[in-house]
C-alpha cells in the first residue's frame, strides 16, 4: 500500500549489522520530493551501506525505510529490484559502462530492463547531457567526463523518483566535474530528487543539506545557504 | 527497436566486441564438435569402409546343392548371384572337383576361374604366375616339394571322363600356390578346360561368394537365395561373419568411448572458459542487476551467448569434422568416405546441448552476484 507523502525517503532507527561490525547505527533521515542531499563522512562511515539501503541493493538489520511511500526494509530481493527499476537512477564513481555497447546502446539498456526500447528518447537524453554527436562511440572512445554523462543519461531515461549518485565527479578532473556537477544542478531545478555521496566538500556544497557520518551514526546536519 | 532486438543486439555485441576470450570458447566447442562430426562420420562408414577390407578373410558365404544333390548347375549359380546386391558382391569362385593321376599318383584337380578366385581368396601365395589359358595349370607347394615340380616345368595328367573314357593331357605349370590349408595338396586349372576334359560341363561342386556385408545382411541375403533359387542351399562361413561383427561392434565401440571422452573434455574446457567469462564480468552483472535486471535476463543473455558459441563452434566443427573424417579415410581405408546429411543437425544439435549444459554452473554463479557489487568499487 503505498502512502502519500511529501517525503521520497524517511529512515528511521535504521541500523545495519555485519557479524560484530555495526556499519549503521539507529539512522533517522528523511528526504523530501525536490531535495538535494549530500552524504558526506570519512572511509568506513557507513557511507556504501547507507547507499546500498537506500538503492534497494540491501536490507537493514532493523528498522524502517520508506521509498516514494512504500516501505522497503521487508521486501523480497524481486520487490527490491523492481523498486530499484521503477523509482531509482543511479549514477557511479567509476561510471560503469558496458564496454561492448556504444553510448547509445548504454543508456537503452536502461530501458531494456525497465519497460520499451525508445531509440530517440535515448538519444534525445544523450542530446540532454550533450553527447548527441558521441551516441555511436564506443565506452574506451569516450572521456572520463564523457562517461560519466552517459552514465547520468543513463540514470535519467526511465524518469527516477529519486537520483542516487556515489561520488559522481571522483574520478573527474575540475573542468568535467563542474560540467557534471551543472547538470545535476540543472535536474535539481528541474525537480529531481538527488542524494550525492561525497568525499569533496565543493561538492556537498551544491546540495541543500548536507549530512555527515561518523561510526554509522550521523555526526551532524547542515542546510546549505542558496 | 523491439526488447527482442535489443536482446540480440546485446549478444551479438557481447560475442563480436570481446572477441578473443569469445574465440577460446569457440575454439574449444569446434574442437569438440569436429571431433564429434569426424568420429560419428567415420563410426557410419566404418562398416562400409572395413566390410571391403574384411574380405580379404575369404568368402564368407558357399553356394552348395541343396536336397542331397552334390553337383549344383552353374547357371544356378549366376541367377543366385544376380540375387547380391552388385556394390556388395566382392567375387563368386566356382569350384569342381576331379580325380587324376600323375606318375602313377593320384591328385586333386580343381577347376576354377582364376580371376574370382583372385577377388574371394587374395591370401594366396603364387610364386610364378596365375593360369591364363586351359593348358596352364596352378600345382599346390605340398605337391611341388613331393613331385620336385617347379614353374615351368610340365606335368602329365590322366584320368577318365564322364562316358567313361580316359583321358591324359600334358600340363605347364605356371605357378605354385601356397596357402597353408588343403589348397597345398591340390592342383588347379581353368573350369572350362577342365570340363572339357571331363565330358561334363555346367556342373560344379560348390561356389564360394564374398560380399562385403555384415551378418545380419548376409543371413538375409541367404533366406532370399533360398527362396528363389531352390536347388542351391547357400551356407554363411560363421567364422569369418562373427569375426567380422565382433570387430566392428569393438571398433565402434572404441569410438564412441573416444568421441564421448572429447565430448566430456569440451564441457570442462567451455564451463571453464564461461566461468572466467563470468568472474570477468561481475561488475557488468552486478551493474544490470543495479539497473533493474532480473535474473531470468541475466540467464537469458548468458544462456543466449552459451547457444550462439555452440551454434557457431558445431557449424566450424561441421566443416572440419567432415575434413577430419575425409582425410582419416583416405589414409586408413585408402578412399573417400560417404557424408551422412544427418549428422549436421545432429552435431549441431550436440554442440549447443553441450554448450548450455556447461555454462550452467556459470549461469548459477552470475545470478548470485550482488547489485551492491558496483558500489562498492570492488
Amino acid at each position: 500500500m503505498e502512502k502519500t507523502t511529501e517525503n521520497i525517503l524517511e529512515i528511521r532507527d535504521v541500523s545495519m549489522i555485519y557479524g560484530q561490525v555495526k556499519a549503521l547505527q539507529n539512522i533517522d533521515l528523511t528526504v523530501r520530493k525536490g531535495e538535494w542531499l549530500a552524504i558526506m563522512g570519512p572511509s568506513g562511515s557507513g557511507k556504501t551501506t547507507m547507499m546500498n539501503i537506500i538503492g534497494c541493493m540491501d536490507k537493514p538489520s532493523s528498522g524502517s525505510v520508506i521509498l516514494d511511500g512504500r516501505e522497503i526494509s521487508g521486501m523480497s530481493s524481486r520487490a527490491l529490484t523492481e523498486m530499484r527499476r521503477d523509482r531509482i537512477g543511479l549514477i557511479f564513481q567509476q561510471f560503469h559502462l558496458i564496454s561492448y555497447l556504444t553510448a547509445l546502446e548504454n543508456v537503452m539498456v536502461a530501458q531494456y530492463y525497465h519497460s520499451m526500447i525508445d531509440e530517440a528518447e535515448a538519444l534525445q537524453a544523450l542530446e540532454r547531457v550533450g553527447l548527441k554527436d558521441r551516441a555511436k562511440h564506443l565506452p574506451h572512445q569516450l572521456s572520463g567526463g564523457e562517461q560519466q554523462r552517459v552514465c547520468i543519461a543513463r540514470a535519467l531515461i526511465n524518469y527516477p523518483r529519486l537520483i542516487l549518485a556515489d561520488e559522481p565527479t571522483g574520478n573527474l578532473d575540475e573542468a568535467n566535474e563542474r560540467i557534471v556537477l551543472d547538470l545535476l544542478r540543472r535536474l535539481h531545478a528541474e525537480g529531481s530528487t538527488i542524494i550525492v555521496v561525497t568525499h569533496s566538500p565543493e561538492v556537498a556544497e551544491y546540495a541543500e543539506k548536507t549530512i555527515v557520518l561518523e561510526h554509522g551514526r550521523i555526526a551532524r546536519t547542515t542546510r546549505n545557504a542558496d | 527497436m523491439t526488447k527482442r532486438q535489443m536482446y540480440m543486439k546485446m549478444l551479438l555485441s557481447s560475442l563480436l566486441r570481446r572477441r578473443s576470450r569469445m574465440t577460446v570458447a569457440l575454439l574449444a566447442i569446434a574442437i569438440g564438435a569436429t571431433v564429434l562430426l569426424g568420429m560419428t562420420t567415420i563410426c557410419y562408414d566404418i562398416p562400409r569402409q572395413m566390410g571391403r577390407e574384411f574380405r580379404s578373410y575369404g568368402a564368407n558365404m558357399v553356394f552348395v546343392a541343396a536336397g542331397g544333390e552334390t553337383m549344383l548347375s552353374l547357371s544356378d549359380v549366376d541367377r543366385a548371384a544376380a540375387l547380391l546386391p552388385r556394390e556388395s558382391l566382392v567375387g563368386v569362385t566356382p569350384y569342381r572337383y576331379k580325380t587324376v593321376r600323375s606318375n602313377m599318383q593320384p591328385y586333386t584337380l580343381v577347376g576354377t576361374r582364376f580371376e574370382q578366385v583372385r577377388k574371394t581368396s587374395p591370401w594366396w601365395k603364387v610364386s610364378g604366375a596365375w593360369p591364363t589359358t586351359g593348358t596352364e595349370i596352378l600345382i599346390g607347394s605340398d605337391v611341388a616339394e613331393f613331385a620336385r615340380l617347379s614353374p615351368g616345368r610340365t606335368i602329365a595328367i590322366s584320368g577318365t571322363n564322364a562316358k567313361g573314357a580316359r583321358f591324359s593331357r600334358e600340363m605347364t605349370i605356371l605357378g605354385v600356390v601356397r596357402t597353408g590349408g588343403v589348397e597345398d595338396d591340390f592342383l588347379f586349372m581353368d573350369l572350362t578346360a577342365l570340363e572339357e576334359l571331363a565330358g561334363d560341363a555346367g556342373r560344379v561342386e560348390l561356389a564360394e561368394v564374398s560380399v562385403a556385408m555384415n551378418a545380419a545382411g548376409l543371413s538375409a541375403l541367404s533366406a532370399l537365395i533360398q527362396r528363389e533359387v531352390p536347388t542351391i542351399a547357400p551356407r554363411l562361413v560363421k567364422r569369418v561373419t562373427q569375426s567380422e561383427t565382433s570387430v566392428l561392434s569393438r571398433l565402434q565401440a572404441l569410438v564412441y568411448l573416444v568421441t564421448l571422452v572429447v565430448l566430456v573434455l569440451t564441457m570442462i574446457c567451455v564451463a571453464t572458459t564461461m566461468m572466467t567469462v563470468v568472474m570477468e564480468r561481475r561488475k557488468e552483472i552486478g551493474l544490470k542487476k543495479a539497473l533493474g535486471a532480473e535474473n531470468r535476463s541475466i540467464v537469458a543473455e548468458f544462456l543466449g551467448e552459451g547457444v550462439c558459441l555452440g551454434l557457431g563452434g558445431g557449424l566450424l566443427g561441421v566443416a572440419f569434422g567432415w575434413l577430419f573424417a575425409q582425410t582419416i579415410s583416405v589414409n586408413v581405408f585408402g578412399r573417400a568416405i560417404s557424408f551422412n546429411i544427418y549428422l549436421v543437425p545432429a552435431t549441431l544439435a550436440a554442440s549447443i546441448i553441450v554448450t548450455g549444459a556447461a555454462c550452467l554452473i556459470p549461469i548459477r554463479s552470475a545470478t548470485e552476484v550482488e547489485p551492491a557489487l558496483v558500489l562498492r568499487g570492488e
